[in-house]
């Protein structure tokens, strides 16, 4: 599904490394899991896949089944079924959410060669994804994020996902400023669009989103490198252990 | 004095050029407007008001010429059940009209009112009063030279718009009309002008709202590119009246849009509100003027500016809050969004208070697209044009929401789209 290869980036406007060879592939129907200190490059890593502007890639590649997606512009990446759930999602103010989705969802239609979904289409679909996801016909109808608690920002990200489901879902911090409460809601959002046809990477500092998460594989980044991968149990050394623990380790 | 006498000198040879229509009840009003521009001098460009607009174009005797675009789109309000005035290069068009009979108004035409005429106590007064504190010569001269324009009173809810077309078929043409709108207490209307009218056109509106009355103005300008407007409105409220005012303007070389209002009654509201698309060689000029004499009334000023290529945006606007116009709230609003660095915007926001008990806000900004936004928008895959488009009609969508209908909202988001979609070829 994604199959990263020696990936080297570089701020755009300063000679500053930040990934240094990270090689990495997701499987489908697989949820691999990034964990790290602050400054590992994990978000980095999230939006160079999703092509935001002010990173350079000076070496290595990065492929979304078989194409890559390094020299597409984020909207031909989106397309191509990649996913980003922000850390902080954007507020745009004027732009009505429902307006918003619309748009998005039938510009990746169009630009797959697929036909246009009608507006009661449409309608009907995210109101029963709304409604899994406790979003009321006040969200929907407000403009993109705006005014929005930390969790319905979220869970509004999540929702996005379920109405353009992408292959490949990379989920950026996505347990950060959560309760307990929303936790749980996004995480259900994000088991329900598990299958074998989808990949997951998520991104997170904490074992807690994992425990609603169940990911399939850890990997642990530090210094913009993957120093370590296993299993989920990786996760709950990282909880008793720290990152200091298993850089000291793997050094 | 150089300045005076070449005020004078532009101003005697525009007024040698044109004539005062002769006869009838309009004359001792035209004859005194033409006297107040005599002795004020059209605008010159080292006049403080016309600071950042040139007015020369807008003064000279000769009428810069203006293509006529080919629409190839469906006219403006076009699904709309609306009373038709059709007015062609200023000049009425009977065919083209419907006929002026609707219940609840009463409409007649400037250029054929015979007698003693209710707009006699209108027509020119509330455009004299305009004058002070800041003179507005091209108003004096549209009131000593006007040809025509239609006199309507609204004494009822008439059931549709009054919708006043102004189509421009001449390269040359040089039009100048005044409008006079009178509503009843308690009555209201909702009014509607479109098109680009003229090579140039000097539009002036004067209206006078009873207590407790309501009035609506949506008004699209015309997307020649090469026409030039300057357009008065004058508007006086009574005792917990409505005025609604918004204009969509997209291309225009030159465009000079003034509002002034005058709150004479307790508890009035006005709005007046306004968006601009231009692209290239294109000045637009939003200048107001409302005057809060009265207790509890409140204003809103909304304006809008996209710009590209080069394009000006102007915004003047003043609240004047006389003394004992206490709970005054007015509010004032000008940003402008600029696509890139080539553009230009303008922006003298002015408060001159002189009662202690009031709420005036106001702002002004200058920027660009956010590029968070953009990419946030990108990733999720809509193309850049597109969420270009959608970030700018965002960006003009609380100055269309000062449109109460909002069927009539759609309409200008969609003109403003379809002019997006266009540039994007």
């Amino acid at each position: 599904m994604l199959e990263i290869k020696n990936l080297h980036v570089k701020l755009e406007e300063e000679d500053k490394a930040i990934l240094k060879g990270v090689d990495l592939t997701v499987d489908a129907g697989k949820v691999h899991a990034i964990m790290g200190p602050n400054g590992s490059g994990k978000s980095t890593l999230s939006y160079v896949l999703s092509g935001r502007d002010g990173y350079e890639v000076t070496d290595g590649s990065a492929e979304l089944l078989g194409e890559d997606i390094l020299d597409m512009e984020p909207e031909e990446r989106a397309a191509a079924g990649l996913f980003l759930a922000f850390q902080y999602p954007v507020e745009i103010p004027g732009v009505g959410n429902m307006t918003f989705l619309r748009t998005a969802v039938n510009a990746q239609r169009k630009a797959r060669g697929e036909e246009e979904m009608s507006s009661a289409d449409f309608l009907k679909l995210i109101r029963a994804k709304a409604k899994e996801l406790k979003i009321d016909a006040d969200m929907l109808k407000r403009p993109v994020n705006v005014g929005f608690s930390g969790g319905e920002k979220k869970r509004n990200e999540i929702l996005q996902m379920a109405m353009l489901e992408p292959k490949m879902c990379i989920l950026d911090e996505t347990d950060s400023g959560l309760d307990v409460d929303a936790m749980r809601l996004v995480a259900d959002g994000v088991n329900a669009l598990r299958n074998a046809g989808r990949g997951f990477l998520v991104i997170t500092h904490y074992q807690r989103l994992l425990d609603h998460i169940k990911p399939d594989v850890v990997h642990i980044m530090a210094d913009g490198r993957i120093i370590k991968t296993g299993g989920p149990e990786l996760a709950l050394e990282v909880e008793k252990n720290g990152y200091e623990g298993l850089k000291e380790e793997m050094a | 004095m150089a300045l005076a006498q070449a005020k004078q000198d532009a101003t005697e040879a525009r007024v040698a050029s044109l004539t005062v229509p002769r006869g009838g009840w309009s004359e001792p009003a035209r004859q005194d407007a033409l006297s107040r521009l005599q002795a004020m001098g059209l605008p010159h460009g080292r006049d403080e008001y016309w600071k950042y607009t040139r007015p020369d174009s807008l003064n000279s005797v000769e009428v810069p010429a203006a293509r006529v675009l080919e629409h190839g789109e469906p006219p403006v309000f076009g699904t709309r059940d609306r009373l038709k005035i059709v007015f062609i290069d200023g000049v009425f068009d009977a065919e083209a009209s419907d006929d002026l009979e609707l219940e609840g108004v009463h409409i007649d035409r400037l250029a054929v009112a015979q007698d003693i005429h209710w707009a006699k106590d209108l027509y020119g007064h509330l455009e004299a009063a305009g004058q002070k504190p800041v003179p507005r010569p091209l108003a004096a001269l549209n009131t000593a030279f006007a040809t025509d324009g239609v006199l309507i009173h609204v004494t009822g809810r008439p059931s549709k718009p009054i919708s006043l077309i102004y189509r421009h078929k001449s390269e040359t043409s040089d039009a100048i009309l005044h409008n006079v709108v009178k509503v009843d207490a308690g009555a209201e209307a909702t009014i509607l002008e479109n098109g680009p009218a003229a090579a140039r056109f000097n539009k002036c509106m004067e209206i006078d709202i009873a207590d407790t009355g309501t009035l609506h103005h949506v008004r699209m300008q015309g997307r020649d590119h090469e026409r030039r407007a300057v357009s008065h409105m004058f508007s006086r409220l009574g005792r917990e009246s409505t005025y609604k005012s918004f204009t969509l303007t997209v291309n225009g070389v030159l465009t000079r849009n003034e509002q002034i209002v005058e709150l004479t009654g307790d508890d009035a509201v006005a709005h007046v509100a306004g968006a601009c698309l231009g692209d290239g060689d294109f000045t637009h000029d939003d200048t107001v003027f409302i005057t809060h004499d009265a207790v509890n009334c409140e204003s809103r000023q909304v304006f809008k500016k996209v710009l590209r290529n080069g394009a000006t945006g102007v915004f003047q606007g003043k609240i004047l809050v006389k003394e004992g116009a206490q709970k005054t709230d007015g509010y004032q609003i000008s940003q402008s969004l600029l696509l890139d660095e080539d553009s230009q915007f303008l922006a003298k926001p002015e408060l001159e208070i002189y009662a202690d008990d009031v709420a005036c806000s106001h702002g002004s900004t200058s920027g660009a697209i956010d590029d968070d936004s953009l990419f946030y928008l990108r990733a999720r895959g809509v193309p850049r044009g597109e969420a270009e488009d959608l970030m700018t009609i965002a960006f003009i969508a609380e100055a269309v929401q000062e449109i109460e209908d909002e069927t009539l909202q759609e309409e200008v988001v969609e003109r403003v789209s379809g002019w997006l979609h266009r540039r994007r070829g």
